[in-house]
């Protein structure tokens, strides 16, 4: 039986290399002191200096971190009762599905431009507020998929016990059914977060023309466009750090179900 | 079930209002748009025609999307090549390792898009890693020009959307009744058989349901044409970009987004048509088994 797990240990070698090696090729990048991929000229933490000093990079992670924290609060309520709401229905109903199912699928390019248009011919004036507005769409999707999966393995009859005895729909919501969820509920909300602050396309249509509003997605698009750039090394590994660590904590939290 | 006769309908109809408000409506005001047409100034002047659409099967415009179509196809036909193999090692590995290994082969599709595209720039350039480790071993002539390349560009979108189809195949592999493998191979089928017969018949749900996934997102994908093709190799993605934020005509912008999303919706039923009889297929060879 050994030797038939050496296959599949080869190929699970070079795909998780392939995944794997360019990400860590940035970060090995972004403590090089010469910030070149050509020659290593020593370990340095001076590009992340520099980030420090850059005002455009931190007002960036300012409009991010405003955007995420904003989007995920609104879309962890949203999407949580709307988990509760499709999960208590006696029958599927097959638009629901398909309304909380949509934001997943439709390609980023088309609900980006069509969120412009819409701002645009009721006169909004674009900024935070409206990429706050549009992030909440794919972010409640996902807090209510995560929910829905927890949701599924509930059960019920505690909450049929929890009113024989006495207690309130509310009182039964808060003492049975909420802290029972609750694992998937920060989980979900820990995936808004890190979809929201990597979230580019749609910020990129609904934040306007202003400087006012850029986020960090945007700022390194603009910087990397045009070549490397040695900052964009250390920016880059701040923020996967930061999404892996929300990501890890999400998982951990909801560990009976698999990601 | 008495606890939520407390109103389904009421749990879920913020999130409902919200994306109807600012989902529905806004793709139905471009369904609208793109049968209109671009006024002088750049406005929209509401002269009910199918010019769009007409403009859209013009050859310059057809040929874009035939060429995206072209990319898309062979990203979705490369990670599938690349997702299947992963995705079947790791059902073969001990069940306490899977989660964590399927953790990790999706974590990166979490992550930021830009930077995982960025990554490829860095490696792909001509002063980059690759013609470095070149020149190291040896090779003296003029640096490749890998970046900029459709190979770049196709290099790019597997590399993003790879985790996905991982994700998707592993999830209908790990269904599968291991006790169809065994029955195939009492009845005296080799590996090689079983696997062509019953394994991967039975996979193709996943296999489609990542496939289509990868095709629809690089079709309509404009950062990794502009990032790793140079702005060179224009996707509909990036034809929908240009209508919008530089020449300025919505009305043709929009048809073109409307043709992707109907493009979608039919490979997503496709696709559901095909999970339907994979299953039912299943159903089916778990009763004779």
């Amino acid at each position: 039986m050994r030797n038939s797990r050496i296959p599949g240990r080869l190929v699970l070698t070079a795909v998780f290399g392939f995944l794997y090696l360019p990400v860590a090729v940035l970060v090995l990048l972004s403590f090089n002191e010469s910030g070149l991929p050509t020659t290593w000229t020593g370990f340095s933490t001076k590009w992340y200096g520099a980030l420090l000093g850059n005002g455009k990079i931190l007002g960036a992670a300012g409009n991010t971190l405003v955007v995420a924290v904003a989007a995920t609060i609104v879309s962890t309520i949203l999407g949580t009762l709307l988990a509760l709401g499709m999960e208590a229905r006696a029958r599927k109903s097959g638009t629901l599905e398909a309304i909380a199912f949509a934001p997943m699928v439709i390609p980023d390019i088309v609900l980006a431009v069509a969120l412009l248009s819409f701002f645009s011919k009721l006169n909004v004036t674009l900024g935070l507020h409206t990429i706050i507005i549009s992030h909440v769409i794919f972010d409640l999707a996902f807090v209510c998929s995560v929910v829905r999966a927890r949701l599924k393995n509930f059960d019920y009859s505690v909450v049929e016990a929890s009113r024989d005895l006495g207690a309130s729909g509310w009182t039964t919501f808060w003492r049975i059914t909420f802290p029972s969820i609750m694992p998937a509920v920060i989980a979900g909300a820990l995936l808004a977060f890190t979809l929201s602050v990597d979230e580019f396309i749609i910020s990129f249509f609904t934040a306007g023309a202003g400087r006012g509003s850029t986020t960090l997605p945007m700022q390194i698009y603009s910087m990397i466009r045009f070549g490397i750039t040695p900052e964009v090394n250390a920016l880059a590994t701040l923020i996967m750090g930061v999404s892996a660590t929300a990501l890890l904590l999400s998982q951990w939290l909801n560990r009976e179900q698999l990601p | 079930m008495s606890y939520n006769a407390a109103r389904p309908n009421l749990l879920a109809a913020p999130a409902v209002l919200w994306l109807v408000a600012f989902m529905i409506v806004p793709c139905a005001l471009i369904l609208l748009f793109a049968f209109f047409e671009r006024g002088v100034f750049g406005g929209i002047d509401y002269n009910l025609n199918l010019d769009n659409f007409r403009r859209v099967a013009d050859p310059l415009y057809a040929g874009i999307f035939l060429r995206s179509a072209r990319i898309a196809l062979t990203a979705a036909g490369l990670a599938i090549l690349i997702a299947y193999p992963a995705a079947y090692a790791i059902t073969r590995a001990l069940p306490t390792r899977q989660p964590i290994l399927l953790f990790f082969a999706v974590l990166p599709f979490w992550s930021n898009y830009l930077i995982r595209t960025y990554a490829w720039i860095v490696l792909l350039n001509r002063e980059g890693l690759v013609n470095n480790l070149l020149r190291g071993l040896g090779y003296h002539g003029e640096p490749l020009s890998m970046l900029y390349t459709e190979g770049a560009v196709i290099t790019g979108l597997v590399y993003n959307y790879l985790p996905f189809v991982i994700l998707a195949i592993y999830s209908t592999l790990s269904k599968l009744n291991p006790e169809l493998i065994e029955a195939s191979r009492d009845l005296g089928a080799g590996p090689v058989r079983t696997f062509l017969r019953v394994t991967l018949p039975l996979s193709l749900s996943g296999v489609a349901a990542g496939g289509v996934f990868v095709f629809i997102l690089s079709i309509g994908n404009f950062v990794t044409p502009a990032l790793l093709g140079g702005g060179r190799f224009q996707m509909v993605g990036n034809l929908v970009y240009d209508q919008f934020l530089s020449a300025n005509d919505w009305p043709f912008g929009a048809a073109l987004g409307m043709v992707l999303i109907t493009l979608m919706i039919v490979l997503l039923m496709l696709q559901a048509h095909m999970t339907a009889r994979a299953s039912g297929e299943t159903r089916g060879a778990s009763a004779d088994a």
